[in-house]
């Protein structure tokens, strides 16, 4: 019981964590702020590398296998495709004016 | 599951915190490569980890599909087109929740259904809401892809089957707590996918980037939950950030089209709202020029605001629309760009792709500054956009009635470079362009630009 009330404190901390750290996003990075999150949720591989690891039978393995599968293309091609939409961020001319970028962060 | 040791537990804790400052970097220009390549390492660390502490059997089985995944992922996400990025992100985000319903699955089997309530309860939410983000992410991957109609599919009597399967889907839910029956979980799961597809397809148009920002918080409290059941406390935190924060982008993505996720999702089912006044204008009169009219109107202007759409992103013309531009700032022309927050598939899609042109950060004027300047502006160029520049959203009754949209019509002069007559994404004529001073120049955004460049060049 303790410890379900301990997971539920996780839960609503992060709820309030998830929220404040992108509350100042500028409607600029909406689309690779949203394809960052979906990498992270790729974590779900280590769900997947848990159940397959434990699996007991063919059943359990194959789609223990599949989901591992799934999980991995969500983390890594996540992470890779959001890191391409930044570089174009990147790649603009050096410092165009300092009001310009002040703009970026604000709400 | 045996509890990991205490240095794993660390290891997890440190791979959360990567996942916090992730999203906050990603939340601000500056930062947010940075912040991607933190996540990336966080996840790295998490799966390395797992890898060596599970007391795993089928090791060999499991690297090689993660190799597999890896395979495929990485070179489709690198070699995708710009334009493609949307839906990309849709199917990545759907192969998640696929991929958490099957461990939900996997989990419930090897666990004999004999799972504590509140155990089982998360089991259940995964199943069914990672089987509808699954599903819904395909049919929204289709429409961006162009695979279907981009349009709400409605057809007679969806709101009745709708309510039949979301019913059957509770039903069957409930249904798992007395039986604890793998068949039960197995028809709840495709149920469920049946139920994601129709929650989908009445979704049309411009709102589809908002339900991939839905499904994408959906997949992350999918697992949240599985996290709680796997009684794995990074899968709990990681999942619950992405729900959260997922959740409130959602609702910020849908405040930038002056709509409530709601609407978004029910709309054309309610309502009807949809589809009116849409056809049967097309041989009204329009004005269509040359690109040497449109160079004119340009070279002489004394102020010039470009506006960027989807077209732009087709053609892949950013490059020539920034010589453009290069070329009237030289002539002295006081020029920007309009940005509207949705213009292209996603917000901020328009954004990215003058960025990769180098465009600096300063030409780019968001909506809210844009507009009142409109009025006294000279030209304005819309290139490839349509929806967010159609006077239409302004009245009731439209696809888009609400959208915040750029008042193009304030200006003095406007010029629309577009392929055809066709409406735009939403699927609604557009009356600016039938306005007496519109000039239409006909043809793929990026040929058209480069012969107005030609143009401008000769003046």
């Amino acid at each position: 019981m303790t410890e379900g009330v301990a997971l539920l404190t996780i839960f609503v901390l992060s709820v309030f964590t998830g929220v404040e750290v992108v509350s100042k996003v500028s409607t600029t990075l909406h689309t690779p702020l949203m394809s960052g999150a979906n990498a992270i949720h790729g974590v779900i591989l280590v769900g997947a590398i848990l159940v397959t690891g434990a699996a007991t039978s063919g059943w359990e393995l194959a789609l223990g296998l599949v989901a591992t599968l799934l999980a991995t293309v969500n983390m890594v091609g996540g992470f890779v495709v959001t890191d391409r939409m930044l570089e174009m961020f990147r790649v603009r001319k050096p410092a165009p004016r300092s009001s310009g970028s002040g703009e970026g962060s604000a709400p | 599951m045996t509890m990991p040791p205490v240095w794993a537990e660390l290891a997890y804790l440190v791979a959360a915190i990567c996942f916090v400052l992730a999203l906050r970097g990603l939340s601000s220009p500056r930062t947010a490569r940075t912040g991607n390549l933190l996540g990336a390492a966080g996840a790295t660390l998490a799966v390395v980890t797992t890898l060596v502490v599970g007391h795993l059997h089928h090791l060999p089985a499991i690297l090689g599909a993660i190799v597999v995944g890896s395979l495929v992922a990485v070179p489709v996400a690198r070699r995708v087109a710009m334009v493609s990025m949307p839906q990309l992100v849709a199917l990545f985000n759907g192969v998640g929740g696929g991929a958490a319903m099957l461990v939900a699955l996997v989990e419930f089997i090897s666990a004999h259904g004999h799972e504590a309530h509140a155990a089982l309860a998360a089991t259940v939410f995964t199943v069914v809401v990672g089987s509808v983000s699954f599903s819904g992410s395909v049919v929204t991957f289709a429409k961006l892809q162009e695979l279907m109609t981009t349009r709400p599919v409605v057809f007679p009597g969806m709101a009745v089957v709708t309510a039949a399967v979301a019913t059957a889907t509770v039903a069957l839910a409930v249904a798992v707590f007395p039986s604890h029956s793998t068949a039960v979980v197995l028809v709840l799961a495709a149920v469920s996918l049946v139920l994601g597809v129709l929650l989908v397809l009445p979704v049309g148009g411009a709102d589809v980037p908002i339900v991939i920002s839905l499904l994408n918080a959906f997949t992350g409290l999918t697992v949240a939950a599985s996290g709680y059941v796997l009684n794995n406390v990074l899968l709990l935190i990681a999942g619950t950030l992405v729900g959260a924060s997922g959740t409130l982008l959602t609702r910020l993505m849908a405040q930038a089209m002056g709509r409530s996720v709601l609407s978004t999702l029910f709309g054309a089912v309610g309502g009807g709202s949809t589809l009116g006044a849409t056809a049967a204008s097309s041989d009204r009169p329009v004005r269509s020029g040359s690109p040497d009219d449109v160079a004119i109107l340009l070279g002489y202007a004394q102020s010039v605001v470009v506006v960027p759409g989807y077209g732009l992103a087709v053609a892949q013309g950013q490059h020539v629309v920034k010589e453009l531009v290069d070329l009237l700032a030289a002539r002295g022309v006081d020029v920007a760009f309009g940005i509207h927050p949705v213009a292209g598939r996603m917000p901020g899609h328009m954004n990215v792709l003058l960025a990769e042109a180098n465009v600096p950060y300063d030409q780019l004027v968001e909506r809210d500054e844009v507009n009142p300047r409109l009025a006294t502006t000279d030209v304005v160029l819309v290139v490839g956009a349509n929806d967010v520049v159609n006077p239409a959203a302004r009245q009731p009754g439209t696809p888009i009635s609400g959208m915040p949209i750029l008042d193009v019509d304030t200006a003095a002069n406007v010029i629309f470079l577009k392929r055809s007559m066709r409406p735009g994404f939403a699927g609604i004529d557009n009356e600016l362009l039938y306005q007496q001073n519109t000039t239409l120049l006909f043809g793929d955004a990026k040929e058209s630009l480069t012969k107005v460049v030609a143009a401008v060049k000769a003046l």
